[in-house]
């Protein structure tokens, strides 16, 4: 593609494709370990502390520690000093799905010019609040809608989209079912 | 069977028979040990209905061309059986059949190897084993409930073999979508769970899409031309079947017979099976890709004089996809009896001690010629072209494999001699 070397996303792909190549030759090395620490801070709200992570066979640091607080809104009785938990997942997925569709188009040689994304998801709250054991705690669906400008054919564009979700860490994560440990501690 | 041969090659399917063939028109001692009988796979380990996703036309090997009658049918396995081993008297091939290869290991400038029936010293090794050894069973196949009946396509042979009642067949490929559909038409109640997968319609403007797809040259697309090298040799077969009347299956024909779409199984707990919300984008994909290629193929007609096209271009209905496809379902409530696995092979190099191997068990190669001296492979996706692992895929890869082979012979033994 002659216009590959002129679109420019941001994206440095050679780097990340370069990354592939070694990380298939040393998989060991594409372990990696996500964090994130937590305080309860009063009522509903909590805040929450990403840092430090593991990667490339060593511990990894942030440009900076990024705090973010989780809360409930007034009409749960709470002060709303956040978003909700489940509104912060959809955060997750339209960063990822977003940056996805950026790193494949540059691939692709496509140059964007915007990518909009809404999410929305149905949770029915009878289920949290122990109303009808039948109904699950968390989202029954999830609703994306992207609004895309860029140089490219409405299925190149749906392509895109596509692989973007095909290679999505949180795309797996909320459409396949995780194992989860939980170990606890008694202190003070 | 002992002393020293300069070439071995371990199986006598079509890939092996066509290098020997390759081998013997350049006078080069070999021998070919197979652990059965000629052809043994399709003899063994396929299931009845079975038939080729080629045409008849288009399944030659060195120096076999189809003369039958039917070029626009589809072989069945007892065909290709009769096919493979008339190739094989046909050709002289020094095949020693029931001659299991147990062990092979570097010895010297060569390889020593072992098998049930004796051992061999060779200075050149070709693995012509194939590609499809042994079933490949996902982990979350262990926590599925005893009461269940569980079966491959290495095991499957026909649908009445199964108990009566509901059918999860995993896996979407070739395999899946056929056993599917000769399962829902038994009158069995079959869910399919739908993972990334191949769409094509049989026959496109009038031909076999194998046709276009030959004609346009891209099943001749070499190994070092394509983008994506690990991605295209592990592409899923295409959801293809061989029939007389030439219908395409794909999910919407199944939903036509009432199969139940899920998307790929990725979990069982507590009795449950559970899948993944990936079905509409899985599905989304294989519809892009099917338009794709039929752009090319249209673009390739477009611009080819000798094209001839026998119908207009034309698009396909988007698969349609369940309001609501399950997220889970009961495995333990009666419902279902059998699960039948249609998720791939693998190969196995149990017997292969050489350090050629990869973390996930495959042979490392470029383009067939392995990291060991004067080891080879053939028969496996997209070795060195997207035709590799069908049977017409031989020809071509035997011939360049063959030199290879040969001017390996010939500069180590000019070696040796100048030792002397």
């Amino acid at each position: 593609m002659s216009t590959q070397e002129t679109i420019d996303n941001g994206v440095n792909i050679d780097a990340l494709l370069g990354a592939r190549e070694a990380l298939s030759e040393t998989p060991e090395g594409a372990r990696f370990k996500w964090r994130a620490t937590s305080e309860w801070a009063g009522g509903t709200h909590t805040k929450s502390t990403v840092e430090d992570y593991f990667g490339l066979g060593e511990e990894q640091k942030h440009r900076k520690a990024f705090r973010h607080d989780t809360d409930h809104p007034e009409i749960f009785a709470s002060e709303d000093h956040g978003s909700t938990p489940v509104e912060f997942l959809l955060v997750g997925l339209s960063g990822c799905l977003t940056a996805g569709i950026a790193t494949v188009a540059q691939n692709r040689g496509i140059q964007l010019r915007s990518v909009k994304v809404s999410l929305e998801a149905g949770m029915d709250i009878q289920g949290i609040l122990g109303i009808d054991s039948d109904v699950r705690n968390g989202f029954d669906s999830i609703r994306i809608s992207f609004d895309i400008d860029a140089d490219a054919s409405k299925e190149d564009i749906e392509a895109l989209v596509a692989q973007s979700q095909k290679r999505s860490a949180v795309f797996d994560i909320v459409s396949n079912p995780t194992d989860v440990h939980v170990a606890v501690h008694k202190s003070g | 069977m002992t002393g020293s041969v300069d070439v071995v090659v371990v199986g006598a399917g079509h890939s092996g028979l066509a290098m020997s063939r390759y081998l013997a028109a350049q006078s080069i001692e070999h021998v070919i040990l197979e652990r059965g009988e000629v052809a043994n796979s399709w003899v063994c380990e396929r299931w009845d209905s079975l038939k080729l996703l080629t045409p008849n036309w288009q399944n030659g090997l060195p120096g076999q061309s189809y003369s039958g009658r039917d070029p626009d049918g589809y072989m069945s396995m007892p065909e290709v059986i009769g096919f493979i081993k008339g190739y094989a008297a046909d050709s002289g091939a020094p095949v020693l059949t029931e001659t299991e290869v147990t062990s092979v290991r570097r010895r010297g400038r060569g390889y020593h190897v072992v098998s049930n029936r004796g051992e061999l010293r060779t200075r050149a090794l070709v693995v012509a084993s194939g590609a499809f050894n042994v079933p490949a069973i996902p982990r979350v196949g262990r926590n599925l409930p005893r009461s269940l009946a569980q079966l491959s396509t290495h095991d499957y042979r026909c649908p009445e073999d199964l108990e009566s009642g509901g059918v999860l067949v995993v896996g979407a490929s070739a395999s899946g979508v056929q056993l599917a559909a000769e399962i829902a038409r038994s009158g069995r109640p079959v869910t399919l769970a739908v993972g990334e997968h191949v769409r094509m319609p049989r026959v496109y403007r009038g031909r076999d899409i194998q046709y276009w797809m030959h004609a346009s040259g891209l099943l001749d697309e070499r190994y070092d031309e394509v983008d994506d090298l690990r991605r295209v040799r592990r592409l899923p077969s295409p959801q293809l079947v061989g029939t007389t009347d030439r219908s395409t299956l794909d999910l919407n024909a199944l939903s036509a017979l009432g199969v139940r779409l899920t998307g790929s199984l990725a979990a069982v707990r507590g009795g449950k099976a559970q899948f993944s919300g990936s079905l509409r984008n899985v599905c989304k994909l294989a519809d892009l890709k099917m338009h794709r290629l039929l752009d090319t193929i249209d673009a390739w007609i477009a611009s080819s004089d000798t094209a001839e096209a026998l119908g207009p271009s034309e698009r396909f209905e988007p698969t349609a996809i369940p309001a609501s496809p399950h997220l889970d379902l009961d495995l333990e409530r009666g419902e279902f009896r059998t699960v039948l696995w249609a998720t791939g092979y693998r190969p196995d190099y149990a017997w292969l001690h050489l350090p050629v191997l990869d973390h996930k068990g495959y042979i490392r190669h470029t383009g067939g010629v392995a990291a060991s001296p004067g080891l080879y492979v053939m028969g496996l996706p997209f070795l060195r072209r997207r035709k590799s692992s069908f049977i017409h895929g031989a020809e071509d890869d035997a011939a360049e494999l063959s030199e290879h082979l040969a001017n390996y012979l010939h500069e180590t033994s000019g070696r040796i001699k100048r030792a002397v």
